[in-house]
């Protein structure tokens, strides 16, 4: 069986290599992220339902606010944006 | 708490016109008690977009607006955080060389009420809002408008108002108003003075007013701060709003203090039906996307639509219903309720402690609507 090929994304200006196919929630989590977002009150937001639904893994995508990192699935030069880059 | 079985005043409706008259009569030092069918600022008061704004659609309705701005300007200090009170202005935006042309007209008014306003060229338009399409001529900036969180608002008065002495009932339905009273239920409760502020609803309990439910749609963003920083209103908005006869959309986007951004605006007369039309729905959001294409990007997380009480001749009924002894009403404010509460609750409060009101009253007073059914109009 083949190894399965790895893209670099870069999550808040850091780059990251990760298998492809996989969901920016997963390779995040993967790397040990814990917050991915912040509430209006300032609470850490993190993935809870893994399929779109819950709306709390939204970070930034290539500049595109409110994107749902467990729908997306990550490609070369992926920008990535979460709440510890934000003011 | 029990309502004494006879107080000073009855003000039916605790939406943002009733909060406010309870205000201003309970500080008169009148006994006054409120009541709401449902819940206090959750009809018409919780629909509404929110925008204190001067409006001149007609030399009545400036004087209105105006009066009511300088009203929530005072008690701007006194308003808890969650009114959200944010001073962004409003820009009038222009289309075309016409419009931004026609805006010198707008600006004397407003200047004859000593309302401040700046004309922009396109260049200041996109410097200060970059997010609207290009092509357009300009428009007029009112820098003293502002926005504030309408539901939060009408509670704030009514805790002013409790300070003074007032009493709110929440979920006590009028079922109809008598002389010197209303009959709920199995109450009936007794004043010398009922204040009909039942907004969309009041013509259920003064049958004679000619108020129908305008309803309207509105959508809200997820959050974007500064997508925009103005309330932006069409410069055919005025039209749009004008037309009684017919559907109609305008663009009108609103930023908020949790960096929404909030769409709209619908108008249509199709009685008590609260469904969303998608048909208008898209209009509207269409319309939008026409001013600010960007707004595609931007994710709408809901989506709601309400019954702006209208009137024939688009001015609000303040003053004595002669036909009913002890009878006012404060009603019919369409898509202004919001700003002119405040100017409603004073002009109401002089005619009852029968002071000269600081404008001239005639021109609200409801019993205009009896002249005009009187002479077949």
């Amino acid at each position: 069986m083949n190894a399965p090929t790895s893209v670099t994304i870069r999550v808040d200006g850091r780059s990251l290599r990760v298998a492809e196919g996989t969901t920016v929630a997963a390779a995040l989590l993967n790397d040990g992220w814990l917050e991915f977002r912040r509430s209006v009150s300032g609470e850490s937001r993190t993935p809870l339902c893994g399929m779109g639904i819950c709306h709390e893994c939204r970070v930034i995508i290539n500049d595109v606010e409110h994107q749902r990192a467990c729908l997306v699935t990550v490609s070369e030069g992926l920008r990535v944006t979460t709440s510890a880059a934000t003011p | 708490m029990t309502a004494p079985s006879r107080s000073d005043v009855i003000v039916i409706g605790a939406g943002i016109v009733g909060a406010a008259c309870a205000r201003a009569l309970a500080r008169e030092g009148l006994r006054v008690v409120v009541l709401d069918a449902d819940f206090a600022g959750g009809g018409t008061t919780a629909a509404g977009m929110g925008h204190l704004v001067i409006m001149d659609d007609s030399p009545e309705q400036l004087a209105l607006t105006a009066l009511s701005m300088e009203s929530w300007r005072e008690l701007r200090s006194t308003l808890p955080v969650e009114v959200e009170y944010d001073a962004c202005g409003t820009i009038w935006v222009a289309e075309d060389r016409e419009q931004r042309d026609a805006v010198a007209n707008k600006q004397a008014a407003y200047r004859e009420h000593g309302i401040e306003s700046e004309v922009l060229d396109a260049e200041g338009l996109y410097a200060i809002e970059p997010n609207l399409r290009s092509g357009l001529a300009g428009g007029l900036l009112v820098p003293g408008d502002a926005v504030i969180y309408p539901p939060r608002a009408a509670l704030a008065l009514l805790d002013d108002a409790r300070r003074h002495g007032a009493i709110l009932r929440e979920g006590c339905r009028v079922d109809a108003i008598v002389d010197n009273g209303v009959r709920a239920g199995n109450e009936v409760l007794y004043a010398d003075i009922v204040v009909n502020a039942a907004g969309a609803a009041s013509a259920a309990l003064t049958p004679e007013l000619p108020i129908v439910p305008r309803k309207g749609h509105l959508a809200i963003t997820d959050r974007y701060p500064d997508f925009c920083r103005h309330q932006l209103v069409e410069l055919g908005y005025l039209t749009s709003a004008h037309v009684m006869t017919s559907d109609s959309v305008a663009f009108n986007v609103q930023p908020r203090a949790t960096g929404q951004v909030l769409i709209g605006s619908s108008r249509e007369l199709v009685g008590w039906d609260r469904s969303t039309n998608h048909v208008v729905l898209k209009q509207m959001l269409d319309r939008a996307l026409q001013f600010m294409p960007s707004l595609s990007r931007l994710n709408i997380i809901r989506t709601w639509t309400g019954f702006r009480p209208a009137t024939p001749d688009k001015l609000p009924l303040i003053g004595a219903w002669t036909p009913t002894r002890g009878l006012y009403v404060a009603t019919g404010h369409e898509g202004l309720g919001i700003t002119t509460s405040l100017g409603t609750a004073r002009l109401l409060t002089d005619l009852v402690v029968g002071r000269m009101p600081s404008i001239d009253a005639a021109a609200y007073a409801p019993t205009r609507v009896l002249t005009s059914v009187s002479a077949g109009l």
